[in-house]
Parts: structure tokens; C-alpha cells; sequence
């Protein structure tokens, strides 16, 4: 079996963003990125299905620009066995995405796509589903557990107020959340070793989508600043501030 | 064009999430006039349905009853909102769990863009919505004809009642068989919802133990009617189940209160409770960045402090 796990190069999670002065986004120039970490998630958890003889392929795929071939690098060295990069330099949101995915499925044919549930730059959380929408597949998001067994999938997702199992027929999509494993760190003869491996590369009119953005962002800007407030010497303090100040109590 | 509104329920009643995202729609068609009707597709859910017809604002209820509907599954829901689109200028959904399953299904059939989880309508077509953990926020104009959005349920109040919506059964679509609920752990609790609660208390790694976070917090919660939420920290390290994580990609709350206890602050959970409108925090460290958002700041050991706190209410 085949896996498919598509991988968003983000800005580092430990990064503070900026927002550029004239509103136009966020300061992208010099700063440290990396694998969307819910991405990095869905690649542990196909490389263990690997691991335990389920799958036989693991594929990483990155949509973006040319240096999302370092995301992949860093898929390979964790495990996956080859990457495509599908390149372009205009912005990709996640119907676009979720077309071009659907395109290599069509190459590909893996039996499973697993990747985040959401990415930490759009906070979206809308590429799974998509997916699995266009290709009439069924989907398990923010999932906690997978088991893959005779041709289905059966899923523990996270959700409000608590948890529930899904079974699916293969093929399937499924999103991770952050409590499906803990993903391992790429050791250095693995990221050497990540360097031979193959990666090819397709543009979006190779797979015959308009990846023409449907939004437009007018503008950026930062959210208003909470101010910090006072420290309270002692329980009975905080209590009359409660009381009298605040009156939430 | 009408707007149409995907609601939140359980069958019997409708979840107050529903309310927000009716106030939502009433911000998007207050400038023009557009009616809002509520979708309740569900399996004997005539008691949800009769509920949204009595929403302000609701001009009309569709009710598509049956039982392949029950389990609220992603890949039948979406294909019967599809089915029934016609006509609606938006589609609405709370950006709870179930309708961030469902509602990028909607669009991707539709052909059009989702805008999420948006805390702000400027026009029709414009919306506010929080990008990088809330760190920033984006103004986005869809150019789709369908605008399928989902609401951050706390940036809306709640919409009122007393309306008189007419009830509509629409036909089922047939059950595509996809994927199969083989069951649901709800955590049962007397208190109230995180999402919905005035009050909540929460707790972090610095509580130590599963234990302790209950030992120390049940009773303070109990005290103020309060919800019990926690960090990632805590709930990766097994005091509590996950649906009490707070942040970025857990619940996103704003109650009257939010009393964050042995909580660092990490930016992942200050994007889940920022909005709250009095934040007080009990940590033992004065530099934890939770006392930067926070109004009360009580600096000290909370295995003293909080026991205090509950007796002194």
C-alpha cells in the first residue's frame, strides 16, 4: 500500500511573527522555517505504518516554491522513501492545493493521504477535507489513533467533548492532530542519505489545474494588544479586585 | 439570495454554538435584507429543529430527518448542503469540531474557497479572520459566488429568541455509505461547556499531576459555576482528555473570567484565551509570559494559593 502525505513549509512554530508595516502580510524575509508540525505528524505516523509492513511507500509532496525542497529533504530523512515538489511561485491556498493533491492522487494512486489538519501560518485547517471531498473519498480528521487493517481504516478523532471512532474503507484521508504520536528527528547519516533519494518536480499546469487564488487579502494587521495588568499581593487582593474592580464574581 | 446557516446539534436540542453563527449571518445580511434560514439535518431531530425556528432572525428551518444523518458524518452531510445550496448567497457554519469536518467538503464541491473561522464581517463579501495563532489578523474578499465561512463562535454573541421561523422538510440524499461511527467517549460532566461557559478554570503543567489538577481545581470550579479547560501541556501529560485543551488548535474561549493556574502562557494557548474579558494567573514563576495578557497576576505557589482562593469565595 501506497502512502501519500502532503507537507506545508511554514514558519518555524518557536518564531514570534511580525507584521509588516504596510499591512501587506507578515515579515517573511530571514526568518526560520520548517515543516508544518502538524505535517510532521502525518509523516511519523506513515513511516511507522511502514515500519509495521502496512504500507510499502511512503511519498512526500510539497506545493509552493522552490525551497519547499528542503520540507521534503527533511520528509525523506525522516523516512519517506521519494518526494514530489509541485512548484509554483503564486500563492496557493487550500482548494488550489486540494486540486493539485487530487491530480497526483490520480498518478499515484496511494490508498491512504495523510496529512495536518491544519496548517500554523492560515490556520485553515481545510486541505484533508477538500481532498477528500474532490475525490468522493472518505476523511478523518483530527485524529488521535489509526489502525490500518484489511483494506480499512479505523480512526480515533479528537473532537468538542471528547473522542469518537470512525471506520473507513481504504482509500481514505485522514488529519492529524497533535496527539497521534511523537514524531522522531531526523538523524544525520538519515539526512545524508535523504540527499540521493528522488525528487521530482511537476508544475501546475502539468497536472492541469488553475490554481488561481479565490481570496484576496486586503490587508494584514496586528490584533489589538491585551495590556498587562496589575499583580495582586495576596488571595484576598485578588478577591476584592474580582469583587469591586472587575465585578465578574 | 438567502443565507443559510448549518446548525449545531444534538438531535434533541440545538448546541448554543448555532446561536453565534445565526448572529453572524445577521451581520452579513443586515446590509442587505437577505433572509437566514438554519439546515438541522439530523435523525430524529424534530426537537432541534422546533428550537432553531425560534431563533431571532430565522426566517426559515429545513429539516432533513434521517437516520444516515444521526452520526452527523462529514461525507453525507456535505453532500446533502450541497444538494439544497442552490440559492444561498452563504453558507454558515460554527468553526467547532464538527463544522470544520464538515464545511471544507461544502466547499470543495461547490468549487469555491472557505473562509475560516472568521471573528468579523466588514461587508458581504470582506471578512476578519486570525491567521498565525491569532498573532495577526487578516481582511479577506472572496471573489466566489457561494460564500461558504465558518464563525468563531466567540467573537458573535448569541443570537435571541422569540422568532417564529416556518419548519421545511427537505428530502434526505441517500447515504453514501463512506465512513462508518463504530462509537463516541463523551467526557459527562455536570459543568458547563467550555465554549459556553462564563467562568473557567484551567489548569498547566505546573499542577504536577492529574491528581492534583483535580483535587485542587474541582472545587474552585465548583465555587464559580465554572467550566475546567487546560493547556496542551497538561493534557499531553494525561491529567486531563484532550477535549479540554485550550489554544490555537484546541478550544478557542472567551468568558467573563479565565483564571489560568500553573499555566506558562505559551503563545499556542494565549491564541485559545486572549479574548477573555478578565484573565487572572497563578504561577509561581513572576516571569511566565501568561501575566503579560493577564489583568490579576498572583505570584506564588499554587498548591497554597488555589485552596485559598476556593475558601475565600
Amino acid at each position: 500500500m501506497k502512502v501519500l502525505v502532503p507537507v506545508k513549509r511554514v514558519i518555524d512554530y518557536n518564531v514570534k511573527v511580525r507584521v509588516k508595516a504596510d499591512g501587506s502580510g507578515v515579515d517573511l524575509a530571514n526568518v526560520k522555517m520548517a515543516m508544518n508540525p502538524f505535517d510532521e505528524i502525518a509523516v511519523e505516523e506513515a513511516i511507522r505504518l511502514k515500519e509495521a509492513g502496512i504500507a510499502t511507500e511512503v511519498v512526500a509532496v510539497s506545493c509552493g516554491a522552490a525551497n519547499c525542497q528542503e520540507t521534503l529533504r527533511t520528509a525523506m530523512a525522516l523516512g519517506a522513501d521519494r518526494a514530489i515538489l509541485v512548484e509554483a511561485d503564486v500563492e496557493l491556498q487550500p482548494l488550489a492545493v486540494a486540486k493539485l493533491l487530487k491530480a497526483l492522487v490520480e498518478k499515484e494512486a496511494p490508498q491512504l493521504v495523510i496529512l495536518g489538519k491544519q496548517a500554523i501560518d492560515d490556520d485553515a485547517n481545510q486541505t484533508g477535507q477538500m481532498l477528500a471531498a474532490l475525490l468522493g473519498w472518505p476523511q478523518a480528521t483530527f485524529a488521535s489513533k489509526v489502525v490500518v487493517a484489511d483494506g480499512r481504516a479505523t480512526v480515533t478523532r479528537e473532537i468538542d467533548g471528547g473522542l469518537e471512532t470512525l471506520e473507513l474503507p481504504l482509500p481514505a484521508v485522514i488529519t492529524t492532530d497533535l496527539r497521534l504520536n511523537e514524531p522522531r528527528y531526523a538523524t544525520l547519516p538519515n539526512i545524508m542519505k535523504a540527499k540521493k533519494k528522488p525528487l521530482d518536480n511537476v508544475k501546475p499546469a502539468d497536472l492541469g489545474v488553475d490554481v488561481a487564488p479565490r481570496l484576496t487579502t486586503l490587508k494584514v494587521v496586528e490584533p489589538p494588544r491585551r495590556q498587562a495588568g496589575v499583580k495582586v499581593a495576596d488571595v484576598a487582593e485578588l478577591v476584592a479586585k474580582l469583587k469591586n474592580e472587575a465585578k465578574v464574581i | 439570495m438567502s443565507i443559510l446557516v448549518i446548525a449545531e446539534h444534538d438531535n434533541a436540542g440545538l448546541k448554543a454554538a448555532t446561536l453565534n453563527t445565526v448572529t453572524a449571518a445577521a451581520r452579513i445580511g443586515a446590509q442587505s435584507g437577505t433572509d437566514i434560514h438554519v439546515l438541522v439535518a439530523g435523525s430524529d431531530c424534530a426537537g432541534a429543529a422546533q428550537t432553531a425556528a425560534q431563533l431571532g432572525g430565522v426566517a426559515k428551518v429545513l429539516v432533513a430527518d434521517a437516520p444516515h444523518y444521526g452520526e452527523q458524518t462529514a461525507e453525507n452531510e456535505a453532500a446533502l448542503i450541497v444538494a439544497h445550496a442552490a440559492g444561498y448567497s452563504h453558507i454558515l457554519a460554527p468553526a467547532t469540531s464538527h463544522g470544520k469536518n464538515t464545511l471544507p467538503r461544502v466547499a470543495a464541491l461547490l468549487d469555491v474557497a472557505q473562509i475560516s473561522d472568521i471573528v468579523a464581517v466588514e461587508s458581504p463579501d470582506t471578512f476578519v479572520r486570525p491567521i498565525y495563532a491569532g498573532n495577526a489578523l487578516a481582511t479577506v474578499k472572496s471573489a466566489d459566488a457561494v460564500k461558504v465561512v465558518t464563525v468563531r463562535t466567540t467573537a458573535f454573541d448569541a443570537c435571541g429568541t422569540g422568532g417564529s421561523g416556518a419548519i421545511e422538510a427537505v428530502a434526505a440524499g441517500p447515504d453514501l455509505a463512506l465512513a462508518k461511527l463504530a462509537g463516541r467517549e463523551l467526557t459527562k460532566s455536570a459543568r458547563p461547556e467550555l465554549g459556553a461557559a462564563k467562568v473557567i478554570v484551567s489548569g498547566g503543567r505546573g499542577l504536577a499531576s492529574g491528581e492534583n489538577y483535580h483535587k485542587l481545581l474541582e472545587p474552585l470550579a465548583d465555587k464559580l459555576s465554572a467550566a475546567l479547560g487546560a493547556s496542551r501541556a497538561a493534557v499531553d501529560a494525561g491529567f486531563v482528555p484532550n477535549d479540554y485543551q485550550v489554544g490555537q488548535t484546541g478550544k478557542i474561549v472567551a468568558p467573563q473570567l479565565y483564571i489560568a493556574i500553573g499555566i506558562s502562557g505559551a503563545i499556542q494557548h494565549l491564541a485559545g484565551m486572549k479574548d477573555s474579558k478578565v484573565i487572572v494567573a497563578i504561577n509561581k514563576d513572576p516571569e511566565a509570559p501568561i501575566f503579560q495578557v493577564s489583568d490579576y497576576g498572583l505570584v506564588g505557589d499554587l498548591f497554597q494559593l488555589v485552596p485559598e482562593l476556593t475558601a475565600a469565595l
